[in-house]
């Protein structure tokens, strides 16, 4: 009997138990296959379908692999030079103190040109959120060392490896940021696996929520794969990523008032 | 004895055969098809559709969203 039930039957018969949000627009995402920046697109843009607040986020794009960002979120969305997005966010959150506001941006831009916007930023406390996807490299343009680069891992610039009395250590923007008063909600987490994806997905809602709350700046760094710029298959690199970069970033929540 | 059954529809033309959906479920079902999609791609099809659950794992991990999955509870565990 049971083996008589076809796709068809459950499909009629049974309940729509996951797609794709309407908050993503239809466009191919540019993205290698396997990166880890879809699953945080998707699960961003779920917390904004699920909150309601479609009409009312506005998120700022970085440049990076995810430059395009305002192609793929069915969202009011403003491009920001390198490593500005904090500081545009800032402009927006002030003229709009009643959207929700975010930025989207890469270790490349997040922690190397837009240092000092991010961390001025987060000493101010503005209210909005910051996503921070680290793959350790810089994707777009071929794979370079970028201020998150591992000691000794390979890339473009570091064939070798990154010779950290060379090129200094890796940074953590996150423990950084975590030490500023402005900063509410500073969180590690990665979207390899669905428990991971859905523990991401409750720190950015959490995020949104403090920031309806007015508590300051909520900081989320999703550590993430760049199988393209590591030379690995996705699944690969996912495992890579487990071994190499969870050690060194360890995933989790480091403040939460 | 009666069980969760579920199946996934992938939307071919944009899977990108990447494998992850592959590695995240827990039954097995999802295999990389011998056939390319337009873009040459080794596209995601269940391979062994009785064994899935609808347990959404696949989805979860799918990085471009290009999987929807349906689930049918059998009468007998059906709650009020
Ligand atoms: S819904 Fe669950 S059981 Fe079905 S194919 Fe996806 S991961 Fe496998
Ligand atoms: S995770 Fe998505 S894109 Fe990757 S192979 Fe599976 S269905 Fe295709």
């Amino acid at each position: 009997m049971e083996n008589t039930i076809t796709a068809q039957d459950i499909i009629r018969d049974g309940e729509l138990v996951f797609k794709k949000t309407a908050c993503l627009t239809d466009n191919v995402l540019s993205y290698c296959p396997g990166c880890g920046h879809g699953v945080a697109h998707r699960i961003l843009m779920e917390v904004i379908d699920e909150m309601g607040i479609q009409s009312q986020t506005i998120g700022v794009s970085p440049v990076g692999c995810s430059v395009l960002a305002y192609d793929f979120m069915n969202i009011d969305m403003q491009g920001a030079a390198h490593g500005r997005a904090p500081a545009v966010a800032t402009g927006i959150k002030r003229v709009f103190p009643n959207k929700f506001v975010f930025t989207y941006q890469g270790d490349g831009d997040l922690a190397a040109i837009g240092t000092a916007e991010t961390i001025h930023a987060c000493n101010r406390g503005e209210n909005i959120v910051i996503i921070f996807i680290n793959n350790g490299i810089y994707g777009m343009t071929g794979g370079q060392m970028a201020p998150t680069t591992l000691p000794n891992m390979k890339s473009s610039t570091t064939p070798y490896g990154r010779d950290v009395k060379m090129m200094g250590h890796p940074i953590k923007m996150t423990e950084i940021v975590a030490t500023l008063p402005g900063t509410c909600f500073v969180t590690r987490q990665a979207v390899h696996t669905p428990a991971a994806v859905n523990r991401s997905k409750k720190a950015i809602r959490k995020a949104f929520e403090n920031q309806k709350l007015n508590k300051g700046l909520s900081f989320i760094e999703i550590v993430s794969n760049c199988n393209s710029g590591w030379k690995m298959t996705p699944v690969k690199s996912n495992k890579w990523m487990e071994e190499n970069m969870f050690p060194y970033y360890p995933l989790g929540d480091i403040k939460d008032l | 004895m009666a069980k969760i059954k579920g199946t996934i529809l992938v939307d071919i033309d944009k899977c990108k055969g990447c494998e992850l959906c592959v590695v995240a479920c827990p039954s097995n079902v999802i295999k990389l098809a011998s056939d390319v999609n337009g873009k040459g791609y080794h596209f995601a099809y269940m391979e062994i559709p009785d064994a899935c659950t609808g347990c959404v794992n696949c989805a979860l991990v799918c990085p471009d969203s290009v999987i929807t999955v349906h689930r049918l509870r059998p009468k007998s565990v059906q709650t009020v």
